[in-house]
């Protein structure tokens, strides 16, 4: 059995992979470009969730009794394309194919339950409810599977964010999981200019649910928080403090990078500084 | 399904929505995966009954329609039969983006049901009347449009609804008082309109509440001379076009006959494929006015509106005379 320390690494050495894939679709994706900031502030979220945590079964998409990830905050496919590609749902020959014409990857998730993709998503504010009726159906069907749900600080500006987030406790869905990406940027500014989400750990604990926050970058973390027993009848809502455009000197906490094109310089400099990690 | 004659009367005392809940009753003892959703609105579905005998059946969301309708796709993503009610603006515009993207554009099978569209509640106001929910659904691909005649056929198209292979919008009208059009069993298909009478000078398509006012203003018709078909047009998407090139073919007027905003609802899907008839006759719109009126009396405003037996035999009467 792999140590803790053996398993971070590994969920570490996979989002580094993603990463450099992520570089690869932007730049593949050209002038046509790419919501990267919002990609990169998650990719350690992901990463331990296909890599370590969730149960799934590329070869049965379809298994009943899989773990369900929801992307809720739908334009950063960067961070979610790249997770499916590391467990087999998707090729790397699909992967580079990214928003050429003829794919089935496009700037936000089109559902395709053979590649992995459980929903389609791209309107903010939808995810979390459609997790709500994927994990009512869980109880209801005595399954053990577990939902995760990711969405954006950005997007919880969405009032149909609270009404999930109400009803989730109300349920009981204690096999729910959602996980706030807490970048504290959305499309043009800072979140705390544009609309506070203010303490967010103190609204959905308020609202009724489990909290915890962690640092959204620190695998160990992420690793501990998603591995705990679920609570007996709360669902878990995790905020997760992130850095936009996390992983590239250019793109750290540059909303410039909110949604763009990468020029060959930034891709030279992503590949670089990669290769120095 | 087939109704009794016993199960139409009973019904049709109690109302369109009355008949709606106790429809679903009936039909769950056959459907074991179904899941019944509303938005505080148990009671003006009439689905208390169904609230207390099958509560692990039932969810209750609050009064939030758009979390309703994401709710409903997820539970529909994992196979389940899902059936959300509310009353009629807060079941179609209010959640109308929910419906695009968890329902239509995912395709998740989800039996939307529209309580008291029309204007049977104009004396709440327009908050509370529907006459765009036509307009709005048919415009969402993948949807399928019914507008139930009567009480039976309330119950009848929910049951079509549950076995149809993709999403219906059940738009239910009139109130609580007695609508009944059929008083024996007949087939219901969805796509399939049903000729109540036939005639040789107009056809009357109507739906929902317009239909037994239709038959009433044929009637009126034909001591005039006028011999009108009257077809109940309980499908509005996809729109029966047989029905439409045989009235064409047949008639020398068509009419439309709803409680809807003229643009947008049964008229305007009657239009859109007569129009590509040629030498098809011209098209009367009975509905009502693009133009959000004064609250009051149900009757009243109907009658202000011409959509009456009386009303709708005098536009016809009158169009045909000039």
């Amino acid at each position: 059995m792999e140590s803790r320390e053996q398993v971070i690494r590994k969920i570490e050495e996979m989002a580094g992979r993603m990463r450099r894939n992520a570089l690869e679709m932007a730049s593949v994706a050209g002038v046509g470009s790419t919501h990267f900031g919002g990609g990169m502030s998650m990719v350690e979220i992901t990463a331990t969730l296909y890599g370590q945590i969730m149960n799934l079964d590329p070869a049965d998409p379809e298994w009943a009794d899989r773990d369900r990830f929801i992307l809720s905050k739908g334009h950063s496919v960067l961070g979610y394309y790249t997770a499916l590609a590391e467990v087999g749902y998707i090729s790397q020959e699909e992967l580079l194919q990214y928003g050429q014409h003829g794919s089935f990857l496009h700037g936000h998730a089109i559902m395709n339950r053979e590649k992995g993709i459980e929903f389609s998503n791209g309107s903010l504010g939808m995810g979390l409810a459609l997790g709500i009726g994927v994990a009512v159906s869980g109880i209801k069907q005595e399954k053990n599977y577990r939902v995760y749900v990711l969405l954006g600080d950005g997007e919880c500006n969405e009032g149909s964010v609270w009404e999930a987030a109400m009803a989730a406790p109300n349920y009981k869905l204690n096999n729910l999981v959602a996980i706030i990406d807490r970048n504290n940027f959305q499309q043009t500014g800072a979140n705390q200019d544009i609309m506070s989400l203010g303490d967010a750990a103190a609204k959905w604990k308020a609202f009724g649910w489990e909290t915890a926050e962690v640092d959204g970058h620190n695998v160990g973390e992420m690793y501990d928080v998603l591995s705990q027993e679920s609570s007996d009848e709360k669902p878990l809502a995790i905020i997760a403090h992130t850095i936009k455009g996390k992983g590239f000197s250019f793109s750290e906490n540059n909303n410039e990078f909110h949604h763009a094109a990468l020029s060959k310089d930034h891709y030279e400099t992503g590949l670089q500084e990669i290769s120095e990690k | 399904m087939e109704l009794k004659k016993s199960q139409i009367k009973m019904w049709s005392r109690l109302g369109t929505r009355a008949a709606y809940g106790l429809g679903i009753l009936e039909l769950s003892k056959k459907i074991d995966n179904l899941m019944v959703l509303t938005g505080d609105t148990s009671t003006s579905a009439g689905l208390d009954r169904f609230k207390k005998k099958f509560p692990d059946r039932y969810l209750e969301v609050g009064i939030a329609e758009q979390n309703m309708m994401g709710i409903a796709a997820g539970l529909s993503s994992e196979g389940f039969k899902v059936i959300t009610s509310t009353f009629s603006p807060f079941q179609t515009l209010r959640c109308c983006e929910r419906i695009k993207v968890n329902v239509g554009y995912m395709n998740h099978k989800v039996c939307m049901v529209g309580l008291a569209s029309g204007i049977a509640l104009s004396t709440l106001g327009y908050t509370h009347c529907s006459i765009e929910d036509i307009s709005i659904m048919r415009s969402i691909p993948g949807i399928t449009i019914l507008s139930p005649a009567d009480c039976g056929e309330t119950v009848k198209a929910t049951a079509a609804a549950l076995g149809h292979n993709g999403s219906v919008y059940i738009r239910i009208t009139g109130e609580t008082r007695d609508c009944q059009v059929y008083d024996e069993n007949y087939d219901f298909k969805i796509g399939k309109a049903v000729t109540l009478k036939e005639g040789s000078d107009v056809t009357i398509f109507a739906t929902g509440t317009m239909v037994k006012e239709s038959l009433l203003a044929s009637e009126r018709l034909s001591e005039m001379g006028i011999s009108a078909s009257v077809v109940n047009m309980h499908t509005i998407k996809p729109i029966d076009k047989e029905a439409i090139q045989k009235a064409c073919e047949t008639t020398k007027l068509i009419v439309s006959a709803e409680e809807h905003n003229m643009l947008g609802g049964l008229g305007s899907a009657i239009s859109e494929y007569k129009s590509t008839i040629t030498g098809a006759p011209p098209q009367l719109f009975i509905g009502l006015p693009d133009a959000y009126g004064k609250a009051g009396n149900y009757d009243s405003l109907l009658k202000g509106f011409g959509l009456t037996a009386e009303g709708i035999f005098e536009k016809i009467a009158s169009k045909i005379k000039n």
